[in-house]
């Protein structure tokens, strides 16, 4: 607002805000202390550690990671990550010859319990326009870039499904423990918009 | 649908914005927002399509020039009114109220 006055009238929006959570305190519909509560654990809890533990899990074992590519659902709620919008999980893997993304065309689509609350851009008419039909050009505005040859696939999540990309492991890493392993997985990594490389 | 929602594939949006340590909301009624959305799911006062099939209802000249939470917004004020949870009188009446204690200076 740049036009000051004596008075600060509040935002359009945030007056409708407050008029409709107002109301639905007072008809009992939800209740402002559970909102609070929730709300944190949207901003301090669940987010994309949550995805990086189970990447580097998968990656110092087999088995588990096997369960992740069958059951990808399960496998991360071994890890005791589920909830809403996490209900129906699948897993695809970077290797070599393929490079996997992920987007919501739609709307916003995106898998909370293991990265979060997806970030503005995930959200916004150029990702969603953009990712499905140049997705390479998209990719090389986040630095992503690949070579010609790598096959390229986009995922297109819903209401249903969730994508997660399984990044590859990046080289060099071979005696970093499973702790140090999250540590170098990115949000984006697995979304799909970064590479991953260790520089010791 | 096949609404402006529907934007795979369409040209013109331009480049993709990101923000560095981008916070997870951008102002407090975006955190009420989401806080709302959460809470009056879990009641069952809306399944997920139901709240979708909401939000692309809205008028897509606003969906676009909109920000993300002010659609979860619009979509819930939806579903509250074709619920019956309240109607469009009490809305702007409880706006008219709040705007009213508004500390002065």
């Amino acid at each position: 607002m740049t036009n000051k006055k004596h008075t600060h009238p509040p935002s359009a929006v945030d007056l409708r805000v407050r008029a409709l959570e107002s109301l639905l305190v007072e008809k009992k519909i939800i209740n402002p202390a559970t909102i609070d509560t929730l709300v944190e654990t949207y901003e301090t809890k669940i987010g994309p550690r949550n995805g990086a533990k189970v990447v580097a899990k998968a990656w110092v074992d087999p088995a588990y990671k096997k369960r992740l590519m069958d059951d990808a659902t399960g496998a991360i709620k071994e890890l005791g990550f589920s909830g809403i919008q996490g209900e129906d999980m699948i897993v695809v893997e970077n290797t070599a010859t393929v490079h996997n993304v992920t987007v919501c065309t739609l709307c916003s689509c995106y898998p909370w319990p293991v990265l979060g609350l997806p970030p503005v851009w995930y959200k916004s008419a150029p990702y969603r326009s953009r990712i499905v039909r140049e997705p390479r050009a998209v990719l090389e505005e986040f630095g992503v870039k690949l070579p010609k040859e790598k096959q390229i696939k986009v995922w297109d999540s819903n209401a249903e499904l969730r994508y997660m990309v399984f990044p590859e492991r990046p080289a060099g890493t071979e005696n970093l423990s499973e702790a140090e392993l999250a540590k170098l997985v990115t949000r984006d990594s697995m979304i799909g918009t970064d590479l991953l490389e260790y520089t010791g | 649908m096949n609404s402006v929602h529907d934007m795979g594939g369409m040209h013109c949006y331009g480049a993709v914005v990101r923000e560095v340590n981008e916070p997870v909301f951008h102002a407090e009624w975006e955190r009420r927002v989401f806080g709302m959305f959460i809470g009056s799911f879990a009641t069952g006062m809306f399944n997920i399509d139901q709240f979708r099939h909401a939000v692309e209802r809205i008028d897509p000249a606003h969906y676009i020039e909109s920000s993300y939470y002010e659609h979860w917004l619009e979509g819930l004020l939806t579903l509250a009114k074709e619920g019956g949870v309240l109607t469009e009188e009490e809305l702007q009446g409880r706006m008219q109220e709040l705007s009213m204690e508004e500390p002065q200076c």
